[in-house]
């Protein structure tokens, strides 16, 4: 999936699977979701890989999973030269330091009861990234490097605004000097004029810092600005993988066609074709045999084939596509 | 947005705190500096003359001993209030502390936990006060606030632990262990300050339980405190041959237990809003 | 085209702790019959309750000015009383929200709460409105309406619960159907779906519909009209086509630079600077300009509405901001 000129890998993760248990409510037999079931993907230092899919597709268990706030059932993730599903309690706890997450929702995402300066310091602390005295001032600059004044440190959650607690977020991640971000739909609860403030501000903090970023989003545009590479899901699996560019201007998987094609463009002059999927997304509990996109897909070639045996991921054009007709 | 209606009522309510605030302080300030000052409790100046109405001499009244109400009632507090206290304390530390290591932890903790406190939760409090208070005899005033304490703490737990899952799928709990935060920094920084509310509220409710509960047990003659020492429940017990003739040998300790529970009620409003950062 | 629904001047008032707020000053537009009219905004600009105050289902807290008038084929519906606003809603306008879960009743099943919603507005049997219903669930699109009908919101995936809540807004053929964020909740494949539907229905049915929405993406196309919200006034009204060519007012400007694009040059995004303001901090005069690149003095001043083009209005000071 990488470039010959991309740096070497920071995040390789190999046939990532989750399976949840759901138990019934009266009788003693077990239900297997499988929210993620089987992906496998890289992400150099310094670059983003985009994860896109609607609700439900896994995108946020496969972030997750990597970052052990929930446990694997099965596959690999190494960072580095780490195998971070092997690590346990607290060489885990000190090996969080390196990777990072920022949530989608604002005003979940901060403890309502600590104050600005508590929450930022609290990596700091813990970490001991800093001697304690010395912890007021790097969150002021830590504040002002997501562009906040160093008076915000003392004031509660609640007295900004989306835009700025998504700054205040990002601002306690920094707070450990992370290689590796995930950023879990970070501007889908903002304001539209204040999304690309935020946007802005990630790519340059990952310009100035080398960070390397895991951008779930569920909007390709977003993702266009953002990701070096993008990775479609469905029913959790990947469905295409490629270069952005690639992905947005020559999609092989019907469902990215159809995804990108659902896109709301804001020009009434973009004569693009529009796929009007039917039906909706399955239950990733009873996945259907076979492709799982099969009962959505609108492929003129789709056949037997589609409805039996589960297509992988393989090159077609310059991206990689698990379609059995992704070259018609 | 808030409505006419609801600020008046914002406002009454942070005035409302106040006032309950300094009728308990004041209740507290008497109940420590009165008795130096008053008739002693158990002095019986005219016992022939039975439960006298309320004069210069006894603003209260005495009761049917001759003893001075008001003096008592005072005194009483010291009991009713350091009881309260004492047992409330015990109960919010073991109901907190339960809750959430059950929430937290959750499985099988949990599992067993909570199913230890629904059992406690099916017996009725009186119930196992009484089968305690019987089989100890001779129930001190210690044993009576740790029995009482003890048996308090099961429906604030299930409140707490009801908060804490509640909260800890909020993502800065999330975030918290992203950070790599310890199991008891996330409870201790991140839980129990956000579940300072509802502990308040259990907390309140359970000062009012507390004294009415003591003032039951007193009522029934089984509870934990001994004639002559006065408490507002046993007054009101001691009281009760005499409803008819000598009212207020009842009337106030029974006063002086609503006032307390009011304004405690009271404070735990006004705390509860105050500790939301959102109205400060 | 004469305008079916005429709101002018519509003043929304909110009574706080900390005194008055107005969330929305003076709107004023207008939606003929078979157009769809598109209120655009970001959170907290007054487009929902400029929405809600046209069935007067504002909180209590709230209430309409005075000097608002609100006219639904030259009647006055804002000094109407609830018995008369009654028959307005559900009959002659109807509205969808965002939340298709919460507008829906759990308790009861898809299909009983539409033959509710017809047998409340019409004077029909239980079959004949069993039939209806039916046939509703048919037009928008549901697959199978017989096995459909008798299951309960939750078994519902959100895409059909908003299909239902559009079948109960359609049941008793409203003239005009107010869709409130109508697909916000829902997945861009799913979204894609109801759009497609309500723009269906709106030609078939010849209804006026009125779109509020954020997203200016699912404003192209499918709107024939848009009015453009800041801080509780509409900053700018023209045809679709035309507001996304030539937009007039600087905020219209700076949000359509600030939306990331799947087409076009890559290039960094230009955002536009500052939060939005809240109601009871709203800037006085042209209420965008702390936030403008253009502001001078005369922005201390509220702009009168001025014409660029036919059919297009703006409120700004500046002839030709660029």
């Amino acid at each position: 999936m990488t470039a010959p000129s991309s740096p070497p890998p920071l995040v390789r993760v190999r046939d990532l699977v989750k399976h949840y248990q759901r138990r019934g409510v009266l009788r003693a037999s077990t239900e297997r979701v499988r929210a993620v079931d089987g992906v496998s993907f890289t992400i150099p230092t310094g670059e983003t890989l985009g994860l896109v899919g609607e609700s439900g597709c896994g995108k946020t268990t496969v972030a997750r999973t990597v970052l052990r706030l929930e446990e694997a059932t099965s596959g690999s993730v190494r960072f580095g030269e780490v195998d971070v599903l092997a690590l346990q309690g607290n060489d885990l706890r000190t090996f969080r330091r390196r990777m990072q997450i920022i949530f989608q929702d604002p005003y979940g995402s901060l403890n309502p009861r600590m104050r600005v300066g508590q929450a930022i310091g609290e990596g700091l602390r813990i970490h001991r990234v800093v001697p304690k005295r010395d912890v007021p001032e790097r969150v002021a600059t830590l504040l002002a490097e997501v562009g906040l004044d160093a008076s915000a440190a003392r004031r509660y959650p609640h007295e900004f605004s989306g835009g700025q607690r998504q700054r205040i977020g990002i601002a306690r991640s920094l707070a450990v000097e992370p290689d590796f971000i995930v950023c879990d739909e970070p501007v889908s609860a903002l304001d539209v004029s204040v999304q690309a403030q935020v946007i802005n501000l990630l790519t340059d903090l990952q310009n100035r810092r080398g960070l390397s970023y895991l951008f779930i989003a569920h909007d390709l545009a977003v993702i266009r600005q953002v990701a070096q590479h993008t990775a479609v899901m469905y029913l959790g699996h990947f469905v295409e993988t490629g270069p952005t560019t690639e992905i947005l201007s020559r999609p092989h998987h019907p469902y990215t066609q159809a995804l990108l094609s659902a896109v709301p463009e804001p020009d009434p002059s973009s004569q693009r074709l529009r796929i009007v999927l039917s039906g909706d997304l399955p239950s990733p509990a009873h996945p259907p045999a076979g492709c799982p996109f099969h009962t959505r897909c609108f492929h003129p070639l789709k056949d037997g084939r589609c409805f039996t045996e589960r297509p992988t991921l393989r090159p077609v054009g310059a991206t990689e596509t698990a379609c059995h007709y992704a070259e018609d | 947005m808030i409505t006419r209606t609801e600020a008046s009522f914002h406002h009454w309510r942070r005035s409302g705190g106040w006032l309950g605030v300094v009728v308990l302080v004041g209740m507290i300030a008497v109940a420590l500096v009165g008795p130096l000052a008053l008739p002693d409790p158990a002095s019986q100046p005219d016992i022939v003359a039975g439960a006298q109405p309320p004069s210069l001499a006894h603003p209260f009244g005495t009761d049917e001993l001759s003893r001075d109400v008001l003096s008592r009632v005072v005194s009483g507090a010291r009991i009713s209030l350091a009881i309260a206290a004492l047992a409330v304390t015990l109960s919010l530390v073991l109901g907190a502390t339960f809750g959430l290591v059950a929430g937290y932890w959750g499985g099988w903790v949990d599992a067993v936990l909570m199913r230890l406190v629904d059992g406690a939760l099916a017996i009725p409090r009186l119930f196992l006060l009484l089968l305690l208070v019987t089989v100890w005899d001779h129930l001190t005033i210690v044993p009576f606030v740790l029995v009482i304490g003890a048996t308090g703490w099961f429906g604030t737990s299930r409140l707490v632990r009801a908060e804490v899952l509640r909260i800890k799928s909020e993502p800065f709990i999330q975030a918290a262990q992203a950070l790599g935060a310890k199991p008891a920094r996330i409870v201790r920084r991140h839980l129990l300050p956000n579940t300072a509310g509802p502990l308040l509220v259990a907390a309140t409710l359970g000062v009012g339980n507390v004294i009415l509960l003591e003032a039951g047990l007193s009522f029934l003659g089984v509870g934990g405190v001994r004639p002559p020492t006065p408490s507002w429940g046993r007054m009101i017990f001691e009281g009760k041959s005499v409803l008819a003739t000598a009212p207020w040998a009842s009337i106030f300790p029974g006063v002086a237990i609503v006032v307390t529970v009011l304004a405690v009620n009271l404070i735990g409003e006004a705390l509860r809003d105050h500790l939301d950062p959102k109205n400060a | 085209m004469t305008s079916l629904l005429d709101v002018r001047r519509l003043t929304v008032n909110f009574f706080s702790e900390a005194g008055t707020v107005t969330p929305v000053d003076e709107v004023s537009f207008q939606l003929a019959k078979g157009e769809t009219l598109a209120l655009v905004g970001e959170s907290g600009c007054g487009k929902s309750l400029t929405a809600l105050s046209i069935l007067q289902l504002l909180p209590r807290a709230a209430s309409i000015g005075p000097g608002s008038t609100i006219e639904l084929d030259g009647e006055d519906l804002v000094p109407m009383d609830e018995a008369a606003l009654r028959a307005v809603r559900g009959g002659r306008i109807a509205m969808i929200f965002q939340d298709p879960m919460t507008s829906l009743d759990p308790v009861y099943t898809a299909g009983s709460q539409i033959t509710e919603a017809i047998r409340a507005h019409r004077d029909v049997g239980k079959r004949q409105a069993r039939e209806r219903a039916l046939q509703l669930l048919e037009e928008v699109g549901i697959p199978d309406p017989l096995s459909r009908f008798d299951q309960y919101p939750h078994e519902l995936s959100g895409g059909m619960r908003q299909r239902v809540m559009i079948a109960i807004a359609l049941s008793c053929e409203p003239q005009v159907l107010i869709a409130d964020e109508p697909t916000t909740a829902l997945d861009v494949t799913v979204q894609a779906q109801i759009l497609e539907i309500l723009d269906r229905l709106r030609r078939s049915h010849d209804m006026a519909v009125l779109l509020i929405t954020h997203d200016l993406g699912i404003v192209a196309g499918r709107a024939d009209r848009v009015a453009v919200m800041y801080a509780g006034r509409i900053v700018e009204t023209a045809p679709t086509d035309r507001l996304f060519q030539h937009p007039a007012h600087p905020y219209t400007q700076a949000l359509l630079a600030s939306v990331p694009r799947l087409t076009g040059p890559l290039q960094r995004l230009s955002p536009i600077h500052g939060t939005v303001p809240n109601p009871d901090a709203w800037p006085a005069g042209c209420r965008f300009h702390p936030r403008c690149p253009y502001a001078f003095d005369r922005c201390q001043q509220q702009p009168p509405v001025r014409t660029v083009s036919d059919g297009h209005e703006t409120a700004c000071w500046l002839e030709s901001p660029q």
